[in-house]
């Protein structure tokens, strides 16, 4: 018996301003499965991810998910953040804002959830320290605690590694690895850093240049090519 | 003091004005728009001059001005790049455009005096009435989109990737500060429309880490501005604008430095 796939590309194309990006991609992501989206910078990584959220239009082909695409629940760890060292709210109301609804206040179920979530990543003894003073790496934790607050099914990192230590990057991948073995969440990872997706990742999509792509097993990655 | 009519008048006006300022302000912080709130209570000088003219009521002029410009002047707000050339050249225009008003109304000083910088004091039981009514409007708009206007507020980005409807968002709020600007310049003049708006929210930024704590911080610190600041005017006959500023201000002082204090 196969399982209906997560998510299914048929025929995307796009484009940036006049510039055609990806062609004709065909891409079928089945649930559980942590994909490595990698590429140089440019080829349009992020506006795919967009166009997939819903963000933008495709120039061309269809989108499909195993539900409607307005109730996917995504989590997306966007890959800037303006947040200042004079960013006010603690790590745990930054990640409460992205429980929406036209209720004002939480329930107390929810509080239990922002715990939850908080303690999963690993920054629950912090959660009153303000996001503005948090390192780095803190800080990503707070933005996964934030993605994933809403029990999504699909998770998307956006170069959420790029500016992290190394012992920082396993430490944050591990919990995302952690996430998609032990809760099934399917996995978005997009990044320069081939060895990292080749520690982490099921299979990985790489997009050319020219629009072309490869979609392959991980193990078959080569991660001495230069793709920066 | 309260036996006289016009002071309760002042006190209930005052009250509610301060509590959404407080509110208002926070998001206003947050969104990094004092610039663009001072050009639409300069915007709001010239439709107060304008209500003078065509003899409607300053308030009124004020709404009609405040809410036609605020999408149009919100737009300027968001291009970094040319931000403060373009509301510049807005504020002069509007400013220009309210001292034209006035010396075409051929009203005495005394009202440019009162729409500048305030007129509490002098408030009707009507004015009182339609600022009580605009006050709690807006805090129903606010409270209708709380935890979006959160979201859309403190991380713009995070909000645009889970899709929610940051461009709705933004003009939805856009015309709630044209309301809060236009109630705040009938205490404080539209001329220091920021003491209540950004003032205390800046305090509240400095000592809370949660919003909700902010929004109390922010509506204590307005409410004790402004009650404080009618007793000592009622008192020594000097401004009450005077002494919202000055109190304001020692918040203000007050908290930064604490602040600083606590970061190093």
């Amino acid at each position: 018996m196969t399982t209906k796939p997560l998510l299914k590309i048929t025929d995307l194309s796009i484009a940036f301003r006049d510039r055609k990006l990806i062609q004709h991609l065909n891409l079928t992501v089945q649930p559980g499965e942590f994909l490595a989206i990698i590429g140089e910078n440019g080829v349009g990584k992020t506006t795919l991810i967009r166009t997939v959220t819903g963000q933008r239009k495709p120039e061309g082909g269809t989108i499909q998910f195993d539900v409607p695409a307005k109730k996917m629940r995504f989590g997306y760890v966007p890959q800037f953040r303006n947040i200042s060292e004079e960013y006010p709210l603690s790590m745990r109301d930054f990640v409460e804002l992205n429980l929406l609804h036209l209720r004002p206040w939480l329930t107390k179920k929810e509080h239990q959830r922002v715990t939850n979530v908080l303690t999963e990543v690993g920054i629950e003894n912090i959660d009153n320290t303000s996001m503005g003073q948090a390192s780095g790496g803190e800080k990503q934790k707070a933005y996964l605690a934030q993605a994933i607050v809403n029990e999504p099914r699909l998770l998307i990192l956006d170069e959420s590694t790029a500016s992290l230590d190394v012992e920082a990057k396993n430490e944050l991948m591990g919990l995302v690895k952690k996430l998609n073995q032990q809760d099934g969440l399917t996995v978005l990872f997009i990044t320069h850093d081939l060895p990292l997706a080749k520690k982490y990742a099921d299979q990985f999509l790489l997009i050319r240049r020219n629009g072309q792509y490869e979609e392959k097993p991980i193990d078959q990655l080569d991660t001495t090519q230069d793709i920066q | 003091m309260f036996a006289w009519d016009f002071m309760q008048n002042a006190f209930i006006a005052s009250t509610f004005i301060a509590i959404t300022c407080g509110l208002v302000g926070v998001y206003v912080i947050a969104q990094r728009m004092s610039f663009l709130s001072h050009t639409l209570s300069e915007i709001g000088f010239a439709g107060a001059a304008f209500g003078l003219f065509t003899g409607i009521a300053p308030l009124d002029g004020m709404l009609l001005f405040t809410i036609g410009s605020s999408i149009f002047v919100g737009r300027l707000g968001t291009d970094e790049s040319q931000r403060e050339s373009s509301i510049s050249a807005v504020s002069s225009l509007f400013i220009g455009l309210g001292i034209l008003f006035l010396s075409l109304s051929n009203k005495s000083a005394s009202y440019a005096t009162n729409i500048l910088f305030g007129s509490i004091i002098g408030i009707s039981l009507q004015d009182v009435y339609q600022l009580v009514v605009l006050s709690a409007l807006i805090l129903i708009s606010i409270l209708l989109v709380y935890r979006y206007l959160n979201f859309y507020s403190y991380d713009p980005i995070g909000a645009q990737s889970q899709r929610l409807k940051t461009g709705f968002l933004s003009i939805y709020f856009l015309l709630i500060l044209a309301v809060t600007v236009s109630i705040a310049a009938q205490i404080v003049g539209s001329l220091l429309v920021f003491i209540l708006l950004t003032l205390p929210a800046s305090v509240a930024q400095y000592l809370g880490n949660s919003i909700q704590k902010m929004i109390g911080i922010s509506i204590g610190c307005a409410l004790v501005g402004v009650w404080t600041g009618l007793y000592l005017g009622y008192l020594t006959n000097w401004p009450v604008t005077f002494f919202i500023a000055l109190i304001e201000f020692l918040f203000y002082a007050g908290a930064y430095l604490y602040h600083r204090h606590s970061m190093h």
